[in-house]
């Protein structure tokens, strides 16, 4: 556990500076200044509604280009800047041959990335539920203070996280088999797009697609406007957390035998 | 308890098909400087990576400190510090970074990067992008990171590589005191002899995956023999009455043999013999072949 910690606290460390963990934090910060620009001067189109569909009107763009681009190509970059890390500074063979066990290290980039990916989800939420309050505070006519969103909002970035953990785990198991930019990259994003429309179209199967879990959440998301209830444990969740699960126990059995050339 | 850092027995390892390491049994003696000398691709590198379970090699193989690598690697790595091929850093930390990053892996206090940013002259440097780094430099902050753990046994793979001369020197000396003040081991591997004879006491040369020599560095210096090389006018008598006469002949060529030197008397009375004889001596002179060239003659026998 021990080791888990300061391997952890060494990739905090390593990719601090780096566009992956800033990434992270920039993405929700800018599309939310974004967003509340265009509510800001747009106002007057916004006047009419009520603040529950306001609310909705400031998630929609978010979660919709989330689900179907911007979380899964978020995901494959994060994955690929943490592991290219040790490819570019030749640093894989310096960190196994440290006194660490080789699950901690391999455990540590995997919860790295999840972290990573929390925290972008986390601001979402954070910012989003701030810039309601904070474009009322400059537009006292659009009265998002009316309806409390938070349970909603953290709900469903809280499930749109989840949904991207079989994505996490496949693209970490392809990362640490190639050192290649395009073989990760260039499968995650066809399969991303492939899963998007399979998802899209309603195809029975892509409950089973990991690629398709963002997709998916974001139309139970949106689902959730017209009032139905937003569960967070559905068939794709569970499946993307035994995808997440399965992958990571495969990918450390290759981690194990890889041979350091 | 080994008396050994490094023991390996009968140590064989395959790419596929080829093997790289064949039948090696290396003895590093603890305190010692064990020069690991071969020509580049004979397998140092190899060797390397399996003595830091890098390569995973069969078990009861390899020992470090008497104990069997695979079952017990944690333990054994804690006693090591390795610096392999080329550095591997971090280009986008500075210098001091990679070092703390290095300390947080190992547990060890941060104000131990500053004695070693100064132990390897990078203290001006350490607050520079280390993918800015001269490749010299980039040696010295990986000789630092090896060191950092103050470990027992240190594998330096080419730790001079892209050095200038006043650096060689440097790593030489403080290779001397790590061993003498610290009473640390150190393998260090070189293609060139030259490079570490100076410094080291032990000296293992392989080539092909198969150690051709093991021993001290008096060792092989004793194989190294002096000779007679006498050139005449007519090689095939010369050589016939060389040997009618006892002396045992180690090379020959068309111009020149040469024999076992065993004293100066002796070197006299062989050539009043060919004179005598009716064959023209042109030259007739000692010499000792250096190691540089034993080292060649070594590893060009496999």
């Amino acid at each position: 556990m021990h080791s888990l910690i300061i391997s952890l606290q060494s990739e905090f460390y390593k990719s601090r500076k780096t566009l992956a963990f800033w990434s992270s934090i920039l993405l929700p910060l800018l599309l939310c200044i974004a967003i509340s620009l265009g509510f800001i001067f747009k106002y007057q189109d916004l006047i009419k509604h009520p603040p529950q569909i306001l609310w909705f009107y400031f998630i929609s763009p978010i979660s919709g280009i989330m689900g179907s681009l911007l979380l899964p190509i978020l995901v494959i970059y994060n994955t690929y800047a943490v592991t290219n890390m040790e490819y570019k500074g030749d640093t894989w063979k310096s960190l196994f041959s440290l006194p660490l066990s080789k699950l901690s290290i391999y455990t540590s980039k995997f919860l790295y990335i999840i972290f990573l990916t929390f925290l972008t989800m986390f601001l979402f939420a954070l910012l989003i539920i701030a810039s309601g309050h904070a474009i009322e505070l400059i537009r006292p006519q659009l009265e998002f203070g009316d309806y409390n969103p938070n349970e909603l909002i953290f709900k469903a970035f809280g499930k749109l996280f989840l949904s991207s953990i079989g994505i996490i785990s496949i693209q970490f198991l392809m990362n640490i088999m190639w050192n290649d930019f395009l073989k990760p990259f260039g499968l995650g994003f066809l399969l991303t797009i492939i899963c998007s429309i399979m998802a899209n179209v309603g195809w029975k199967y892509a409950v089973y697609l990991p690629y398709s879990f963002p997709s998916l959440t974001v139309m139970n998301i949106m689902s959730a406007k017209k009032g139905a209830e937003l569960i967070i444990f559905d068939q794709a969740i569970i499946n993307s957390l035994i995808c997440g699960a399965v992958v990571f126990i495969i990918g450390y059995f290759i981690v194990a035998k890889k041979t350091i050339k | 308890m080994s008396n050994f850092a490094i023991e390996t027995v009968g140590l064989t390892y395959n790419f596929g098909a080829q093997t790289v390491v064949k039948d090696l049994s290396l003895q590093v003696p603890q305190g010692s400087i064990y020069g690991f000398l071969g020509p580049n691709g004979a397998g140092k590198t190899t060797t390397i990576k399996i003595l830091l379970n890098l390569l995973q090699s069969p078990s009861d193989q390899v020992f470090i400190f008497g104990k069997e690598i695979n079952s017990n690697r944690i333990a054994s790595l804690k006693r090591m510090g390795a610096l392999v091929e080329q550095p591997a850093i971090y280009a986008h930390l500075t210098g001091k970074e990679n070092l703390v990053n290095r300390c947080i892996l190992l547990g060890i206090k941060r104000s131990k990067c500053a004695e070693m940013l100064s132990l390897v002259g990078l203290t001006d440097a350490a607050n520079k992008k280390a993918g800015k780094y001269s490749l010299g430099m980039k040696q010295r902050l990986g000789i630092a990171l090896a060191l950092i753990s103050d470990p027992e046994l240190l594998l330096l793979d080419e730790p001079t590589n892209g050095l200038d001369p006043n650096g060689i020197i440097e790593i030489r000396n403080l290779m001397i005191e790590l061993t003498a003040k610290h009473g640390k081991t150190i393998l260090v591997s070189s293609h060139l002899l030259a490079e570490i004879e100076r410094t080291a006491t032990h000296v293992g040369i392989i080539n092909k995956g198969q150690l051709l020599f093991q021993g001290t560095i008096n060792e092989l210096h004793d194989l190294s023999k002096p000779s007679v090389k006498i050139e005449t006018d007519n090689q095939e008598k010369a050589i016939e009455i060389l040997s009618n006469a006892g002396a045992e002949i180690v090379q020959k060529d068309g111009q020149t043999v040469s024999v076992i030197f065993k004293t100066k008397a002796d070197m006299g009375t062989m050539n009043t013999l060919l004179v005598q004889n009716g064959v023209t001596v042109f030259s007739i002179g000692k010499e000792r072949k250096d190691l540089e060239n034993l080292f060649l003659d070594i590893t060009s026998k496999n």
